[in-house]
């Protein structure tokens, strides 16, 4: 009986923060009041707070303080909105401006700048993130398909192709892609299945086949099969930039193999994925070439760049795009050579269930 | 480490060949091997309990050695080659009686006696065996199917000829042959019924007592390859999963899907069911294993392994129960304390029901001063 004020102020104030405070008191008070006879009192506060809680969701039913969307006339509405908008921004800056004058006037001994909050810098934790110094992976990359390259006992050579009868960009794509990828070597499809090329692929001492998937003149996919036993990547392409769209741009690339840059391959599966684009250059760059290829992976995106870099000076470095540019975002990633019918998936992106929290990140 | 095996409840062999055990109350895992001895070649294809207490598993890699591992002391004990690399790896494991009964991919059946290098009965299933198992009921018939190599079921006191043999699925509409592909079966217990999951994404339901040789149920699910299939303890249904990881809980008696497991990213390889409890443990080339509830479908557990893994087996004992190989005195126990707290929640459960019951006039009382309040409250913000 005692709580019920209590509870009814509550209702028509509406701060449910405040409410919890007083929630919490009433626990830590609870311990205080112990006695062997307490016992039954102690429990008698619970119930009353229980039904507290049970009373609420009743009265939020009805909004007791006055909410701008239930005016009826729209331009009352608006005008009331935008006031109600500017308010609050005037709030902001107000409060802004007094942060700033309270640094300035402590000068040296100002906090240091809070960190902004990104997606990224809130990763949801991965247990799958790779330890350097974990045996057992370092085992499992020590033997996976990709340790012939890696022991430096194949060379990479790549096919490019594309999807049947390609048109427009994507052909001008895929020249410019075996400009970057040394050893690449582009072929028309001509309508061959992929299944009867790989073989011939394998016979004639390939590491790479790559198909570009064209949809309605655009590039937009991407199977990477490493030969000659997988596994198989398939990405999405977006945002592709050929070089004659590209501003301020070097000129075209020399035949020197390129360095590789792979940032943020965090990840078991972002380990394989950046094996699988290490693997498509020859292992020694040639520093003559001044060239680097980026595989720069953010949330999850895949962003490629292509530059030529210069030393201006001892501090001083210079660089420039050569370009092509484009976005990658893997879909599936296929243990053996491509069979998307009978072949076993290592992972597939799961719309929907995979994604649903936007700070987990998959690479 | 034995202290570490006593703990595990599940059991893994990855593909770097490595044995898994997994305590699921402690939330740890362990690795069984040698690390300094790691090799591709003992990949673990088959695992399967040593004895009935489940003292010992039998680890199966693919280069033909069959290891025995003794979860109470918590280390490899025996080793012995059962077929050469020949015979492709292990596609089943299994116990008769003191008798080793092991299955290769090339189709070699073979029971192995205690203490003989020489196999005691060898037939031969045919090619591109992917499966073999041991009826639950009868331990000495087991059966085999494969890619282009339906199923048979063998009866090892009489290994002439297969007590029964899977006849072609009819042709289809174009009269085309539909080829065979078991990749994984199971005997369903209470029947002499066989259920098989196929790599054209099939699940067939074989009765060798009545006359048909075809299968008497098919049901269709996804558009991928079924890799495995467990019985859950209650029988009519069947757990099956696929190459995409979809796993899916299908209904025996009608053929429809009753339900799918979320949460996996990748392939499943092996699948396995607790014969008490309605949980089923799934692995596979995301390298999780991961185990969900049948009956709400939730997920209970995941553990990150590090390696792919190829196959699971469960113990038979309490999932939550990390005590050991104690017996079956300790769970009985720790099932009776559940209870006795489950009685307990109840109580007090209704105790809350009836309080606010007697105070139900007070809080209407208040909740229409509330809604007085509210309105008036509303009508001034109008004006």
């Amino acid at each position: 009986i005692q709580n019920t004020p209590l509870s009814y102020k509550m209702d028509i104030t509406e701060v449910p923060v405040s409410q919890d405070n007083k929630g919490k008191k009433k626990k830590n008070k609870k311990p205080k009041k112990k006695s062997p006879e307490g016992n039954a009192e102690s429990s008698g506060v619970e119930k009353e707070e229980e039904k507290m809680e049970k009373s609420e969701p009743g009265a939020a039913a009805f909004p007791p303080t006055f909410s701008v969307s239930e005016i009826k006339n729209k331009q009352r509405r608006h005008l009331m909105f935008m006031k109600f908008k500017q308010e609050k921004r005037k709030q902001k800056m107000q409060l802004k401006k007094k942060k700033k004058k309270e640094r300035e006037a402590l000068g040296d001994k100002a906090p240091p700048k809070e960190v902004p909050k990104t997606i990224e810098n809130q990763r949801v934790f991965d247990e799958t993130m790779v330890d350097p110094e974990d045996e057992e992976v370092a085992f499992d990359e020590a033997t996976d398909e990709f340790s012939a390259y890696f022991n430096g006992l194949t060379n990479p050579k790549v096919l490019i192709t594309t999807s049947d009868r390609p048109r427009g960009r994507t052909v001008r794509f895929c020249e410019q892609l075996a400009t970057v990828i040394p050893n690449a070597h582009v072929y028309y499809r001509r309508g061959l299945a992929l299944k009867r090329v790989i073989p011939q692929c394998v016979a004639r001492n390939f590491t790479y086949l790559m198909v570009i998937n064209e949809d309605r003149k655009m590039p937009n996919g991407m199977v990477l099969c490493h030969l000659p036993d997988g596994p198989t990547a398939h990405f999405k392409i977006s945002s592709v930039r050929l070089r004659k769209e590209m501003k301020r741009r070097g000129k075209d690339p020399t035949e020197h193999s390129p360095e590789v840059i792979l940032n943020n391959f965090s990840t078991r599966l972002g380990h394989s994925i950046g094996r699988l684009f290490a693997a498509l250059f020859p292992q020694d760059p040639q520093f003559v070439g001044r060239q680097v290829a980026t595989f720069h992976n953010q949330r999850d995106f895949i962003f490629f760049r292509f530059h030529r870099y210069i030393f201006k000076n001892e501090k001083k470095v210079g660089i420039q795009e050569l370009g092509p540019r484009f976005t990658l975002k893997l879909r599936s990633l296929q243990k053996g050579t491509f069979d998307s019918k009978f072949g076993e998936y290592e992972w597939v992106l799961k719309r929907h269930e995979m994604d649903a929290c936007r700070r987990k990140f998959q690479l | 480490m034995a202290d570490r095996s006593r703990l595990c409840t599940v059991w893994l062999g990855s593909e770097t060949g490595i044995l898994k055990g997994v305590s699921v109350t402690r939330k740890q895992a362990f690795n069984f091997c040698n690390t300094s001895h790691l090799s591709r070649d003992q990949e673990v294809r088959a695992l399967c309990w040593g004895d009935p207490a489940e003292s010992e598993v039998l680890v199966g890699s693919v280069d033909g050695t069959v290891k025995t591992f003794s979860t109470e002391k918590g280390q490899f004990t025996d080793s012995r080659r059962c077929g050469g690399p020949a015979d492709g790896g292990f596609t089943g494991l299994a116990l008769c009686g003191a008798a080793l009964v092991t299955c290769g991919e090339c189709g070699t059946l073979r029971v192995w006696r205690e203490d003989s290098s020489e196999p005691a009965l060898e037939l031969s299933a045919g090619n591109n065996v992917c499966r073999m198992r041991q009826s639950p009921v009868h331990r000495d018939r087991v059966a085999t199917g494969g890619k282009d190599n339906g199923l048979k079921i063998w009866d090892l006191q009489k290994p002439d000829a297969p007590l029964f043999t899977a006849k072609n699925l009819r042709d289809d509409w174009l009269d085309l042959r539909r080829p065979h592909w078991v990749r994984d079966l199971a005997f369903i217990p209470d029947s002499d019924k066989v259920v098989t999951c196929t790599g054209y994404h099939q699940v067939h339901v074989f009765d060798p007592s009545s006359p048909q040789r075809r299968p008497v149920l098919e049901v269709e699910y996804g558009e991928y390859p079924l890799t495995a299939l467990s019985l859950p303890a209650g029988g009519s249904t069947v757990v099956v999963g696929n190459t995409h990881g979809q796993i899916a809980l299908l209904d025996l008696r009608k053929g429809v899907v009753r339900g799918c497991l979320k949460g996996l990213a990748g392939g499943v390889r092996g699948l396995q069911c607790h014969p008490t409890l309605p949980v089923v443990a799934s692995c596979g080339l995301d390298r999780f294993l991961r185990i969900h509830s049948l009956e709400d479908r939730t997920l209970l557990h995941k553990v990150y392994l590090k390696s792919r893994l190829n196959c699971v087996l469960l113990a038979s004992r309490d999932l939550e129960d990390g005590r050991g190989a104690a017996g079956e005195g300790g769970s009985q126990e720790v099932k009776e304390e559940e209870e006795g707290g489950e009685d307990e929640v109840w109580d007090t459960m209704e105790r809350v029901e009836e309080k606010p019951k007697r105070k139900t006039t007070e809080e209407e009382e208040e909740e229409l001063q509330k809604k007085k309040k509210s309105k008036k409250k509303r009508k001034k913000g109008q004006d």
